[in-house]
């Protein structure tokens, strides 16, 4: 007993000097070890499964636009708690708490770039910023990103991640589906394109307004896309959903989206789209 | 009088009621001198129904948005439109009845209406699925809008709905789709658009026919961007909580014309719209008249104009010091 103790123990440090926390990390379809440093190198896509990985609005920045051309704007932006909502907690601490937990004041990154050094409005949603949750300010920056990419005749890209509506912000939420669809009809009619990139997961009122409105649809593979969340469906119906059940490749099936995109090709299948588009 | 279903909170005044009811007949039938007794009855339901339906929380003017003897869409369109034509189906994959889309004229005015419709009864709520909408619902109304705009005609929508359908088959067929592309259309749609929210703002499932110019509420009628149930069970873990979600939300007529999202409030009588569905018929036509009028001069860019400033208006933010 004594002596097994003891070899554990001298593992146990030995690994903790060699191996700082988090160098590994296992990969949540497959189960497979991944290294970190070869994980990121990957864009977050498991070699063994193409799984991959949620990662946040900051690395499809990098992953998108050219290298440090990326001018953010309107990142000032942050709720203002419309209704003095509270729960169990009051939602401007939540919003607070999302704050420090991301670096970011809302649920999306706006901005320029380039992209093959042509330029581009960008905005990308976040879902570790409360659950990548659309009110006011979502819905205001997304607003005033496609009114940029009308004023300076942009294309423009939208990387949605969101469970939904902003339940904290009522009706001032829900009307953001409308708010930022009416910007998107005077996109459209200023003929200039919309490409909309679903990431795991996009869902509600998200997916029922700009994420689906996109002139071209690319999916990430193995994205949860969706309306009803799986938990209600089930509750609804009452029995277990099908497997793959409102992942991108039934939904590419179903012809809901144009296509299902690998993220180490995404930036070059988005700018070939857009050159295809654009004069 | 056929018997009135009750809500808890209105139980003592139909029960009143029912009383007062008894009285008469036997006071009519009989010799029985009642009128003293049932006139000092009369006052104190008076006087019940005024305490009682005058401070209504907002989770009792959910109940009452939902009572099943509220009119839904069609008892307005019979009661509103003449010679009313209803129109079936999405031409691509079913009739869902659980919405209703058709022609019919107000006064002289030939227009298109779209509405929610629910069920009455067990049998006629299965038909309608509660009146929540499938796919082929929402692009049935899609297609309806287009024939508005091809005839030039405008747009009355009637809102009464839980919300979209979250079934397995209307996911197959894409929910999302269907409703993120009215919202789209109706972001277009070069004909005046005026929605009325007679019973239960459900949602996602609400906002794809509702898109509009103008927007009413009942005042009984509730408005939101998820059910209270729905919403307390995520924050409170539990759907039991849904009177205190309600509160948070602030999904009432009164509410939502407060934070001015909607155009006005139609008024009920005491006790809900079931109680006089000819009088609340008679309000809200006289809404639509007016708003008709005001919109129908308006040329259609700026008819289109000014639709999406009232949604570039909706929300609430402020700005971090750099």
């Amino acid at each position: 007993m004594a002596w097994f103790q003891k070899t554990k123990k001298t593992l146990e440090s030995k690994k903790k000097s060699e191996l700082p926390d988090g160098l590994w990390m296992k990969c949540e379809n497959c189960g497979e070890i991944i290294f970190r440093k070869e994980l990121i190198k990957n864009h977050h896509i498991c070699q063994t499964c193409r799984f991959h990985f949620r990662i946040s609005s900051r690395d499809y920045i990098e992953l998108l636009v050219d290298e440090g051309s990326f001018r953010e704007f309107n990142a000032e932006l942050i709720s203002a708690d419309p209704l003095k909502f509270k729960d169990t907690k009051k939602y401007t601490d939540r919003v607070q708490a999302a704050v420090k937990k991301t670096g970011i004041n809302d649920a999306v990154r706006t901005g320029f770039g380039t992209m093959d050094e042509r330029k581009i409005v960008l905005g990308v949603m976040d879902f570790d910023f409360f659950g990548g949750s659309v009110g006011s300010v979502v819905g205001e920056k997304i607003t005033r990103a496609v009114f940029k990419a009308i004023e300076g005749k942009y294309p423009l890209i939208l990387v949605s991640a969101s469970g939904g509506m902003r339940m904290q912000e009522g009706m001032y939420s829900l009307l953001q589906m409308a708010k930022t669809t009416c910007a998107l009809a005077e996109l459209s009619v200023a003929g200039l394109p919309y490409i909309s990139v679903l990431t795991h997961p996009t869902t509600g009122g998200t997916t029922a307004s700009f994420s689906m409105q996109g002139d071209v649809i690319i999916a990430e593979p193995g994205a949860l896309i969706g309306f009803a969340g799986p938990r209600v469906i089930k509750q609804t119906i009452g029995q277990d959903l099908p497997p793959g059940f409102q992942r991108s490749e039934f939904l590419l099936q179903h012809g809901f989206i144009d296509m299902i995109e690998d993220r180490s090709r995404l930036k070059k299948t988005l700018s070939t789209i857009i050159s295809h588009l654009c004069d | 009088m056929p018997e009135r279903i009750a809500l808890e909170f209105e139980r003592p005044i139909i029960d009143l009621e029912k009383k007062i009811a008894e009285m008469r007949a036997l006071s009519g039938s009989s010799q029985i001198e009642l009128d003293d007794e049932i006139f000092r009855l009369e006052k104190k339901a008076n006087k019940l129904r005024k305490d009682v339906y005058s401070s209504l929380t907002r989770w009792q003017k959910t109940q009452l948005a939902r009572h099943p003897d509220r009119p839904y869409t069609l008892d307005y369109v019979k009661r509103i439109f003449d010679q009313f034509v209803e129109l079936h189906g999405d031409r691509a994959f079913a009739d869902d009845p659980a919405i209703v889309t058709g022609l019919g004229k107000i006064d002289e005015t030939s227009v298109i209406v779209i509405g929610h419709q629910k069920g009455r009864g067990t049998k006629d709520n299965l038909y309608r699925n509660f009146g929540m909408p499938n796919p082929e619902g929402y692009r049935k109304a899609k297609r309806i809008m287009a024939l508005a705009e091809k005839f030039n005609r405008p747009i009355i929508a009637f809102i009464d709905t839980p919300g979209a359908y979250p079934g397995l088959g209307a996911e197959e067929r894409g929910q999302a789709e269907a409703i993120a592309t009215n919202l789209m259309v109706m972001a277009k749609l070069p004909v005046p658009y005026i929605a009325v929210v007679i019973g239960e703002g459900g949602s996602g499932g609400a906002l794809a026919i509702s898109v509009a110019d103008r927007i009413y509420m009942l005042e009984n009628s509730i408005y939101s961007v998820i059910t209270p149930e729905g919403c307390a069970s995520i924050l409170y873990r539990d759907a039991s909580h849904a009177p205190k979600a309600a509160e948070a939300m602030k999904i009432t007529a009164k509410d939502l014309a407060g934070l001015k999202l909607i155009d006005g409030l139609i008024d009920e009588p005491l006790g809900g719209a079931h109680r006089d569905p000819d009088f609340v018929a008679g309000k809200i036509k006289e809404m639509l008249l007016s708003a008709l009028d005001e919109l129908k001069s308006v040329p259609v860019d700026e008819l289109i104009a000014k639709r999406h400033q009232r949604y570039f208006d909706v929300g609430v933010w402020s700005e971090v010091k750099k």
